[in-house]
């Protein structure tokens, strides 16, 4: 028993629904945002500890026992991901502060922040597969109201597109869930992982994974990511820049666990055709990323490219592709929210995405030049920078594997972005500048403070990249033994 | 538009509403050992004060029953998880439901659970919920 588990759920719940209350008091709930984002990571970081030290930690949920009650359990892969997402939120959060407006803050931005916060860390830490769609349902409806909120043209029309695509999606998982439970008779991921390893994983089980594959495709924009590119490019910046950084990394946290947790015993089919899936992706979005002139297209087409990238370090199914894949997880939610808020602040600067009608931004704003050009670089994986081990390990993991197609494709589409990326780069930052001095606006302070801290954090997971090895291993250790996860909830006879 | 004198509707409805609340509290009451509970007993109470809605105007029930249903909505989410968080301060599991017999003076031996407390919650949110939306759209602003 470890109570600890449920404080990551609970702090950004109860936080939120105070600000429900105290609704007009705008600087108290930016106040109670921070302490509650701040309080999370901290949760989180005492829980790698306690994991590192004492092993998979676990949590009955009102006392009943494991296959009986709902339990969550925190493995290293969990705790990670949560630490993670609490410091990019809390960037995000703090980019929030000057750039939401008051209107939106008035209709509560940030206590739907937390709610978004409550269902990404429930769904990171939960045992249980009916308690990860509820938690995913949480994540969404939060998700909902942040797209739609404030009520633009642009954003009403694609929160029809997402809540639609969601909602079909949603029900897919639900049935997919009432499948496996007519077949296997249980919820808890533990007790799956032993029966279905009791009576093999026959052709139904197969199928019925697919099915699941289908549904966390939808969400983490794997393959089926037709609603992506739109809806992330619909809201305001910092809203904009947390779906990046989560809302498709639990589609990709659900994929691994289950296919490394419950259905790892066909990987000749199941495993190679999330291989294929993947590598697809990486083309697509690289196309994408490549054909388009608009900062917001380039961007949101990038996050595609990592969803396939760390799906094929998940394909490959040996342990250096799968450190891989938690390496370059955790670089794509620091360095996908970081672009985000560049990419946004440009925008808001020259209040246009189109790449042809600006340049020279470096002459006026030199700062926010260098650390687009360092999160580019992280981006495609440059040596010391953060993407670069995660895309080492996935790439020696799919030749382990045999997969040279996918290690190739992996390699081709990270010139492809870096080829994206340096446009924008080149295209928006150098050349003649078309702002003069009192034509150009002042960049806030609030604004530069969260890019500048996760730029240092990009550079910082680069070159302490031996430092966070320990903690992947554990990680990889307890994904690519399910035995050890299945004996921490279920106990060990 | 000539004011209509509805004057049966509003007797009715305030039989009926009486009727509804009473019926809201008992599927309340009795949702641990009989169909009922937290979400249907607030749905029923939302239902009764909709129909008050629908026989008088918004502003004359808003002006009766002056509650912010969306502080409401969350004051009953707060319930909810705060009775689990009552379970983890006497070294429980979180959400552990505690319960116990004592002997009330009108109802004689009753059996008290902490998971009426939770339903409290579920139900303050639910009724929160309902207003809010029928409140919402039906004020064109």
């Amino acid at each position: 028993m470890n109570n600890l588990l449920i404080l990551p759920i609970i702090i950004p719940l109860i936080t939120g629904m105070f600000m429900v209350i105290v609704r007009k008091r705008i600087y108290f709930q930016r106040m109670l945002g921070i302490l509650a984002i701040a309080g999370t990571g901290a949760v989180s970081a005492v829980l790698i500890s306690q994991i590192k030290n004492e092993g998979i930690q676990v949590l009955h949920i009102g006392g009943w026992e494991a296959p009986f009650g709902v339990s969550l359990a925190a493995d290293m892969f969990s705790a990670l991901l949560l630490l993670t997402s609490s410091i990019v939120s809390l960037f995000c959060l703090i980019y929030a502060f000057g750039s939401i407006g008051k209107d939106r803050e008035m209709h509560y931005f940030y206590p739907l922040f937390l709610f978004l916060l409550t269902g990404v860390n429930g769904s990171f830490i939960t045992g249980d597969i009916f308690n990860l769609f509820v938690c995913f349902e949480i994540m969404l409806i939060s998700s909902y109201v942040l797209i739609s909120i404030g009520g633009t043209r642009i954003q009403i029309r694609e929160s029809i597109k997402y809540v639609l695509t969601n909602l079909l999606s949603s029900l897919l998982f639900l049935v997919a869930i009432s499948y496996l439970y007519a077949t296997m008779g249980t919820l808890n991921f533990a007790h799956l992982s032993m029966r279905v390893a009791e009576a093999g994983q026959d052709g139904l089980l197969t199928a019925i994974s697919l099915l699941f594959l289908i549904v966390f495709s939808l969400k983490a924009g794997l393959l089926l990511f037709f609603w992506l590119p739109g809806s992330y490019s619909a809201p305001p910046t910092a809203i904009a820049a947390i779906f990046a950084a989560l809302l498709t990394k639990v589609g990709i946290y659900s994929i691994i666990r289950l296919f490394t947790l419950v259905f790892y015993h066909e990987p000749e089919s199941t495993h190679l055709l999330i291989g294929i899936m993947a590598g697809l992706t990486m083309v697509l979005g690289a196309i994408g990323a490549v054909a388009y002139w608009d900062v917001k297209k380039i961007l949101t087409y990038n996050v595609i490219v990592g969803v396939g990238f760390i799906l094929a370090g998940l394909a490959s199914g040996t342990t250096e592709g799968m450190t891989g894949a938690i390496y370059y997880l955790i670089h794509d939610i620091i360095i996908k929210a970081l672009l985000f808020l560049i990419g946004g602040t440009i925008i808001a600067l020259t209040s246009t995405a189109n790449l042809r009608d600006f340049s020279g931004l470096i002459q006026t704003y030199p700062f926010l030049g260098w650390m687009f050009f360092v999160a580019a670089l992280s981006l495609s994986g440059i040596p010391p920078l953060s993407g670069f081990i995660g895309k080492v390990f996935v790439t020696e993991g799919t030749f382990e594997a045999g997969y040279y197609w996918l290690g190739g494709i992996g390699l081709f589409t990270s010139l492809m972005v870096l080829y994206s990326v340096m446009k924008i780069f080149m295209n928006g930052f150098w050349g003649e500048s078309y702002l003069d001095e009192e034509n150009g606006q002042k960049l806030k302070k609030g604004l530069l403070i969260p890019i500048a801290s996760l730029t240092i954090l990009t550079v910082a997971l680069g070159l302490g990249a031996e430092g966070l090895h320990s903690f992947a291993s554990l990680a990889v250790k307890s994904l690519m033994d399910p035995s050890l996860y299945i004996e921490a909830v279920l106990g060990k006879n | 538009m000539k004011k209509q004198n509805d004057v049966i509707l509003r007797i009715v409805a305030r039989i009926a509403v009486v009727i509804i609340l009473t019926f809201a509290i008992n599927l309340f009451i009795s949702g641990h050992h009989h169909p009922g509970g937290g979400f249907i007993g607030g749905l029923a109470l939302a239902c009764a004060i909709t129909l008050l809605f629908l026989t008088y105007d918004i502003e004359s029930v808003r002006d009766n029953i002056p509650f912010d249903f969306k502080a409401m909505a969350a004051l009953g989410v707060l319930i909810a998880v705060f009775t689990g968080v009552g379970g983890m301060l006497y070294g429980r599991h979180f959400l552990t439901q505690a319960f116990n017999y004592f002997d009330l003076p009108l109802f004689g031996k009753t059996e008290l659970a902490t998971a009426m407390i939770f339903d409290l919650g579920v139900a303050l949110a639910v009724i929160g919920t309902a207003m809010t939306i029928i409140i919402t759209i039906s004020e064109d602003r």
